[in-house]
């Protein structure tokens, strides 16, 4: 193993691969999800969801649900009148719906029952008035202003959430010195992240008068905060907890009814609640993929460089803000990379319409604007005849630039991406050669390794990790992350183990517990190896310095003079001198508790614009992607049959989760190119609101993926990683259009590629001009 | 109200005697008068596999099987296929290939595998994504699950 670290040591546990230190729990069954949890006395509620995308509550009449025996008690949206939501600046959600209901699926009442069964039947007892309102259902009547605000009742009403306008270099005169201009429209829909855990909470107010809540959450801090505030509380009266969580994908960074309700209703019944959604709900709660509608013009001199880009897009975000006003950033931010520009303008809108709100999904707002670009740069590389890889490899930004707007790269690995991917699938000899159906693409992308703004103004730690060891040689590690299953519990055990001389089965962690440990700003823009690795870096290197110390005494020898390894700390020139490291914890514990923490901090990464304070990273990952695919063109059916994805990820930290991430990534990308949208009939009703209908895909419909990981050394990561769970994906969907074109010779700008698409495409393509 | 029925099964080896309503399924049984938590909730109607268990040793959809249904018979759960001290091959596999990671589907995915084996000890590789077609799994995008199958047939 090639190690590279802060130390110039050769690290001993930090890039390996294989299992992961919380595996096995979850494959015996034995990992605690919210819904395996239970307390004594506790009860269980449903909701009572509108039917109407739009409309006025007149009256709720709750008289004979609360008559039907085991029923416990209910609340209704006036209970808990205060807004929530995870941006601070647009919160306009509460609990329940007050007095309007904005969505189809909208909780309007909460019941709770002895039994889940009872809880539903009451629900549908309840009687309540409604008067329909026009309804907003697409891009186009959100931006009529003869149509009624969704939000009436805020300040300035108007179905336009936040517009974001931005405007660097002169994209005029790029466009003049263009020797080819290129424009398009497209399209991207909404998909949704299904977790096969659904979303969850359970709540009880203990003895002490304090609210224990566990909840299946991607975002512990933010969660915790707001759902004390919306309930009146002083945020140390409440303790979130973070069982197990199946999953998220972006789908549960937001706080939810589920949290809200059941800390609410534990209170006035006095029993612990327990609410689980149905996989039904799940759906209805979405916050996932904005349908973007898009318009890009860029400018290429006949070399290849990109001369300007002026990029428009209009995001379809539902019924209420989630992290509606970071999408609006996030879909132009990240367009200035992995390619050199000097003159950009974006602009974006993020719209209310009557549906389930959107939100985060993997790959936040800038997955859209990634298919749109890179769609477009096949076309600009074909009318310029110029490889689309060779096209991607002139323009890649220098390590250690900033971009037009702002943005400071460190390390980039993206030729070697772009190199291997070329390399391993074979792109340049089979690319226009493949035969009549058969097509291969590529496309490119880079990605943010968390923001450097916190969600509400603060200067403190983004994340903070505390490390407990005593004479029992017991090492256990507090962080306030949250594993949602992309391995950050085996990250910081693998951290620490390599710093403390260990293996990382040997580190204890809990995590998720506001209460217990210290906080992190959760999982969310790839942020957690970066910034919580670093914490935990520190945190080790500090329990680190103290048994060195210790040693030292004992050994007689300097602190310098020392390693640690295999549970050893010993003389690097004379390794038989040494003591273990239980001996060294005793003799460090003579200074008092062996408890030490670590923060992290973003540089002040001072950006010249204002304006964007959105979208800013301490680092970039990057990524290339070749796929090939097989197309019917009698039936219009397509099959993405391998792709080869390579990711530069700074340090790969364990080999196995990186490459999983890059699968997993590759995974829901093939979903959102050939299958998944999250569609409504007419009237905001949900067209595939369960797992048969809304199509992802099964093995079958997964393509061999092979993982590459490029290494790159990234200044600031913890032993110079960066992020590998959300940034490949951007490169996917465009790399399959761009391969179905080459099989078929149509340009799809809309996914996904259903077959029906593929033939009306088809058709056209092949009709003679008239 | 629901009619109730005495309901005497093994499961895990284990013979039990309860009274279940009627229209009480399978999974919840399990889950709710057993406390064998590991079978999950994904979807309620048979379309995700995450609630797989076995029924005389074939995968069976515990959240669309009555309870009722399993009068006297032998189920097998994710808890009586070994634990982390004596993992089944296919979980030691499992683990090895980090198959798992948020770990919902992983249970039922297991079982499946378990099944699979058990009946034929080296399957072909269309064999084995036949089967493994069953279940969603929405992290992995089954590299490492199929990775992880391969090198547990033999092992089994």
């Amino acid at each position: 193993m090639s190690g590279r670290w802060h130390a110039g040591e050769e690290a001993v546990v930090v890039g390996h691969s294989g299992p992961k230190i919380d595996g096995m729990a979850r494959i015996t069954g034995q990992a605690l999800f919210v819904d395996d949890l239970r307390l004594p006395r506790m009860v269980h509620a449903k909701f009572l969801r509108s039917p109407f995308p739009h409309a006025w509550i007149r009256s709720i009449d709750l008289s004979a649900a609360l008559a039907l025996p085991g029923v416990v008690g209910s609340m209704v949206g006036e209970e808990i009148p205060r807004k929530y939501g995870a941006i601070p600046v647009c919160q306009d959600e509460t609990a329940l719906a007050i007095g309007k209901v904005r969505y189809v699926g909208e909780p309007v009442v909460c019941i709770a029952a002895e039994d889940e069964e009872t809880a539903l039947r009451a629900c549908r007892l309840v009687r309540v008035e409604y008067e329909p309102l026009p309804t907003i259902l697409s891009i186009d009547e959100a931006l009529d202003p003869a149509r009624p605000a969704i939000h009436h009742d805020s300040r300035k009403p108007s179905n336009v959430l936040r517009r974001v306008s931005q405007d660097y270099g002169d994209v005029e005169k790029g466009f003049a010195e263009a020797d080819l201009i290129v424009e398009e429209s497209y399209d991207y829909p909404g998909s949704t992240h299904v977790p096969l855990e659904s979303h969850g909470a359970l709540a009880v107010w203990e003895a002490d008068g304090r609210l224990k809540l566990w909840t299946s959450t991607q975002n512990p801090h933010y969660v915790h905060r707001d759902i004390a505030r919306v309930l009146g509380l002083e945020a140390a009266q409440v303790r979130l907890i973070k069982p197990a969580v199946g999953a998220g994908y972006g789908g549960k960074c937001d706080p939810f009814c589920t949290e809200l309700c059941a800390s609410y209703l534990a209170k006035k019944l006095g029993r612990p609640v327990k609410i689980i959604l149905d996989r039904e709900e799940v759906f209805y709660a979405h916050r996932g993929r904005h349908p973007v509608r898009m318009w890009l013009k860029m400018g290429f001199r006949n070399d290849g460089s990109i001369t300007a880009i002026d990029f428009k897009a209009q995001a379809d975000g539902g019924a209420y803000s989630s992290y509606g006003v970071v999408t609006s950033y996030y879909l132009g931010v990240f367009m200035t990379l992995p390619y050199r520009l000097q003159n950009y303008r974006f602009e974006s809108q993020r719209l209310y319409t009557n549906k389930p709100p959107c939100g985060p999904k993997r790959g936040h707002g800038a997955i859209q604007p990634r298919f749109a670009l890179e769609l477009h740069l096949e076309k600009a590389a074909q009318l310029l005849k110029i490889p689309a890889d060779e096209l991607r490899l002139r323009n890649i930004v220098a390590p250690d630039t900033e971009t037009c707007n702002g943005l400071k790269v460190g390390s980039v690995g993206m030729e070697e991406c772009i190199r291997a991917v070329v390399k391993s699938s074979g792109y340049a000899e089979k690319k226009g050669k493949l035969g009549p159906g058969r097509g291969i693409g590529i496309a490119a992308s880079a990605y943010m390794c968390g923001a450097l703004h916190p969600t509400y103004q603060n200067e403190l730690f983004h994340s903070g990790v505390m490390i407990k060891v005593d004479r029992s040689g017991d090492v256990c590690l507090f962080s306030g992350t949250a594993d949602i299953g992309q391995g950050s519990i085996h990250m910081l055990a693998t951290l620490c183990a390599e710093r403390l001389g260990l293996r990382p089965e040997q580190v204890r962690v809990v995590e998720g517990d506001t209460s217990l440990t210290p906080v992190d700003l959760g999982s969310y823009s790839s942020r957690v190896t970066f910034m919580a690795g670093n914490a935990c870096v520190e945190a080790a290197d500090k329990v680190r310095a103290r048994l060195f110390a210790a040693a030292a005494k004992k050994l007689k020898v300097e602190d310098a003079a020392l390693q640690a390894a295999e549970g050893f700390i010993f003389v690097k020139s004379e390794p038989t001198q040494k003591i273990s490291f239980v001996d060294a914890v005793w003799l460090a514990e003579e200074a008092g508790p062996l408890v030490e923490a670590g923060g992290y901090t973003p540089p002040k990464i001072g950006n010249r614009f204002r304006r964007q304070s959105v979208g800013p990273s301490p680092a970039y990952s990057f990524t290339a992607q070749v796929a090939e695919v097989e197309v019917d063109e009698e039936t219009g059916i397509i099959r993405v049959e391998r792709i080869w994805v390579a990711h530069d990820c700074g340090r790969a930290l364990n080999r196995t989760i990186v490459e999983g991430q890059l699968e997993g990534c590759v995974y829901m990308g093939v979903g959102e190119a050939l299958y998944e949208e999250q569609a409504y009939r007419k009237g905001g009703i949900l067209r595939a609101p369960s797992i048969l209908e809304y199509k992802i895909p099964t093995l079958h419909e997964t393509p061999e993926i092979h993982s590459i990981i490029v290494e790159s050394h990234e200044e600031g990561g913890p032993f110079g990683a960066k992020e590998a769970g959300e940034g490949p994906q951007l490169s996917t969907v465009p790399a399959i259009a761009a391969a179905l074109q080459d099989a078929t010779g149509i340009w799809l700008r809309d996914p996904p590629f259903t077959p029906e698409k593929i033939l009306k495409a088809l058709e056209r393509h092949r009709a003679p001009l008239s | 109200m629901s009619s109730e029925s005495i309901l005497s099964l093994r499961v895990n080896g284990q013979p039990f005697r309860r009274l279940v309503p009627a229209e009480r399924s399978l999974l919840d049984f399990l889950r709710e008068d057993l406390g064998l938590t590991g079978s999950k909730h994904g979807c309620d109607v048979g379309d995700c596999g995450a609630c797989t268990v076995l029924v005389e040793g074939q995968p069976r959809l515990a959240c669309i099987t009555l309870a009722v249904e399993m009068e006297g018979a032998s189920i097998t759960t994710i808890e009586g296929i070994g634990g982390p001290e004596g993992p089944h091959p296919v979980q030691k596999h499992f683990d090895q290939q980090v198959a798992s990671q948020c770990g919902y589907c992983t249970p039922g995915i297991v079982l499946v595998l378990v099944a699979l084996l058990r009946d034929d000890p080296q399957p072909s590789e269309s064999r084995i994504r036949e089967v493994l077609g069953s279940n969603i799994c929405r992290c992995t995008g089954y590299t490492k699950i199929l990775a992880a199958a391969r090198a547990a047939v033999g092992a089994a």
